[in-house]
């Protein structure tokens, strides 16, 4: 069938199931956006392109779906660089969209003009500038394979404005032939054989679950192999939520902002089992030496990552569901003496910090919301002192799901990935954990939660100022305070109202139970400003 | 241990793929020796042959980086001594028409061909090992050397092994 290459592309996302996108549109774009109209695809036009990728990150996360995001060339494409480095971090299936110059005008500097394929190739697992209209369809349809299989991640299609009006042969006869690009894999049945070998024989195990737990759908059988062989698991950041937070073996999460528990039992366990995780730095570091005198067999779909981070005595390459249904057949049941603790709160939220007057502490609103929110409610989080006390404070159910930016870190995160959430799950509460700084870099959100009139409950940690950067200058810096100060901040709730949102501020303990309740029951996008004390810290001596 | 290790690796003959395979080397911190592209008999596939400096685990994360790069079809770390490595040697030294016959003899003991002779000048071309071509260079060094141009090193494997 004849059509153009941007009938072409909008056929293709109907195709492969995509009932919405992300985006704003441009000049070269618009051929894109005029066929967009005859589709069934609704668009979400955010307010910044960043906050495009955010939302397609939270959507993609939330619905098993690839996210996708679209933007126009030159500065629409470049605002698109730290959304798609974020998902990239975090291998989350996204397609961006962007549109870009004539063909023939490629490469002189002409207006919004901007080699976005260099500049994001850090940053994606592929890209692709199309300059023959004849591969568009191959290339989008690929496009979608490649970011949803094997490592999951951002894959870019930059489309000149020539190249979308031109006409195409559109035949529906993919055939996926990469050559260099595989996405299935067989099990090492050896090495598998080695794994249980060592785990029946350790007296000390432990699981270190990853992200790759979730976006493999392993969440069972982990918490088959954890309970019928006693083995205790810790989590990452990426991972909260593969088991529930009350089940007594899970020891919560690792790393430097984890829990004792977790981080005694990753440094005395015989045997560690890493599951889906890339073991970041802020997991566990190499040069700690925690990985050493232990057999450490690690389970990654992406063999790059064995030995790359920590090193490794048993590589186990492939997808982590397939490979922990082999290692659940072969293991014993063996009699191990317990030897971890299973008190997994954060031991020194006893430490003698006391709240002072007109504040609240983030540890009595988190635990209140996590105990009345519902037990499918859908939590996003921005980056900071916010993060952490969410990832260790909200105690979770495997039905809850967990929306962060881990890798990347990205502040303004969390406020546009609760849109693509709340789109794709109409029916499920979404709740978003913020700060006053992460809060105003993607402030211009809630235009987009205005115009698509959203129920989203936003709850801002309030403490004046850039929390996590400030602690570390309490602790390292010898409180020498450099730039972290928000003296002046707006009065959010008459911010919110604007747009048509309720809210109210918690300053006293005693009122935490009621405003929760008032936050959770009420129909639409309200916000529950928490006046935190500066001094509130997440690391605790 | 930092040694000299050299990777076959074939990729489509694609636009950027280049760029993306030298991108990934500097992000990644890894330090390229020598770098030598060519199209193979398959016009869609090229092959580029990388001489990479580092210990191990470097020359395993980058086999590893590599082969995450869809464009990038095949890997392969070539073993030492398994294979046949050359570099081409452009050199231009000077001559006076008394030095001529001396220069000439040097070039012909390392099978090396004069391709440019001018009243002042002798331009010698040498396909070798690194080894071979450094000694040519050392000898002809007094003469003085005017300009050299070398490409990176290129090599197949010894006996029936193919990369292909």
């Amino acid at each position: 069938m004849i059509m153009s290459g941007a009938q072409a592309v909008v056929t293709i996302l109907e195709k492969h199931g995509t009932d919405v996108i992300f985006g704003y549109p441009g000049t070269a774009i618009s051929p894109f956006y005029d066929k967009l109209l005859e589709s069934s695809i609704k668009h979400v036009l955010v307010r910044y392109e960043q906050g495009a990728v955010h939302a397609a990150s939270g959507y993609a996360k939330t619905t098993d779906k690839v996210g996708v995001c679209v933007a126009t060339s030159g500065p629409g494409a470049t605002n698109l660089i730290t959304g798609i480095a974020t998902a990239y971090m975090d291998s989350v299936p996204i397609v961006a969209i962007t549109g870009q110059v004539l063909t023939s005008q490629l490469g002189k500097d002409v207006f919004q003009e901007a080699d976005i394929t260099g500049a994001t190739a850090p940053f994606c697992k592929h890209n692709y500038l199309v300059k023959d209209v004849s591969n568009l369809p191959r290339i989008v349809n690929e496009a979608f394979i490649l970011a949803s299989t094997g490592r999951p991640g951002p894959v870019l299609i930059d489309i000149p404005m020539d190249v979308l009006k031109a006409e195409v042969d559109y035949l529906d006869d993919f055939v996926f032939d990469i050559p260099g690009y595989q996405y299935e894999f067989e099990i090492d049945k050896e090495a598998i054989n080695k794994a249980c070998k060592a785990i029946n024989k350790a007296k000390k195990p432990l699981i270190i679950a990853g992200g790759g737990i979730i976006s493999s759908g392993s969440k069972e059988i982990l918490h088959k192999i954890s309970k019928e062989f006693s083995i205790p698991v810790t989590y990452t950041l990426m991972a909260k939520g593969c088991l529930d937070d009350t089940y007594d073996l899970n020891l919560g999460m690792l790393g430097s902002h984890g829990t004792l528990v977790a981080n005694k039992a990753v440094s005395q366990c015989d045997v560690l089992l890493v599951a889906g995780g890339r073991v970041g730095d802020r997991s566990m570091s190499n040069s700690s030496g925690a990985y050493l005198k232990k057999t450490v067999i690690h389970i990654d779909i992406d063999p790059a990552e064995l030995g790359k981070n920590i090193s490794v005595d048993i590589g186990l390459h492939g997808d982590a569901k397939d490979i922990l249904m082999a290692i659940y057949s072969q293991l014993e049941k063996i009699n191990r003496d317990k030897w971890f603790e299973n008190k997994k709160t954060v031991e020194a939220l006893d430490s003698n910090f006391k709240v002072s007057k007109g504040c609240v502490d983030p540890k009595d609103v988190l635990t209140c919301i996590a105990s009345l929110s519902d037990d499918d409610a859908i939590y996003t989080t921005e980056v900071g002192q916010n993060q952490i006390w969410a990832a260790n404070l909200i105690e979770l159910l495997t039905s809850n799901k967990f929306v962060t930016s881990g890798g990347m870190g990205t502040m303004g995160y969390g406020l546009p990935a609760s849109v693509g959430c709340k789109i794709g799950n109409q029916d499920k509460q979404v709740i978003v954990i913020e700060g006053d700084g992460s809060l105003q870099m993607s402030l211009q959100e809630l235009g987009t939660i205005m115009q698509e009139d959203l129920d989203i409950k936003i709850v801002l940690f309030n403490n004046s100022s850039l929390g996590m950067v400030r602690e570390l200058q309490t602790l390292k810096y010898d409180k020498r305070y450099s730039g972290v100060c928000l003296t002046k901040n707006p009065d959010f709730i008459k911010l919110f109202s604007s747009y048509g949102f309720a809210g109210s501020r918690l300053t006293n303990k005693e009122n935490i139970e009621e405003q929760v309740k008032k936050m959770l029951s009420y129909k639409g996008t309200y916000l529950l400003e928490c006046v935190v004390d500066k001094d509130n810290p997440t690391i605790y001596r | 241990m930092e040694q000299k290790h050299t990777i076959s690796v074939l990729v489509e003959n694609h636009a950027g793929v280049l760029s993306r395979v030298a991108g990934l080397f500097s992000r990644r911190g890894f330090n390229i020796d020598s770098l030598a592209v060519g199209e193979t008999r398959n016009s869609e596939v090229s092959r580029i042959t990388i001489v990479v400096n580092g210990d191990d685990y470097t020359v395993e994360q980058v086999s590893k980086q590599l082969n995450k790069l869809v464009d990038v079809i095949k890997i392969k770390v070539l073993d030492d001594n398994e294979f046949v490595g050359r570099e081409l040697l452009l050199l231009k030294v000077k001559a006076t028409a008394k030095q001529r016959a001396e220069i000439i003899q040097l070039v012909d003991i390392f099978r090396a061909n004069i391709v440019d002779v001018s009243k002042e000048t002798v331009t010698v071309e040498v396909s070798a090992d690194q080894d071979k071509i450094n000694a040519l260079t050392g000898l002809l060094e007094p003469f003085g050397i005017l300009e050299t141009v070398r490409t990176g090193l290129v090599a197949i494997q010894r006996g029936s092994d193919c990369v292909e």
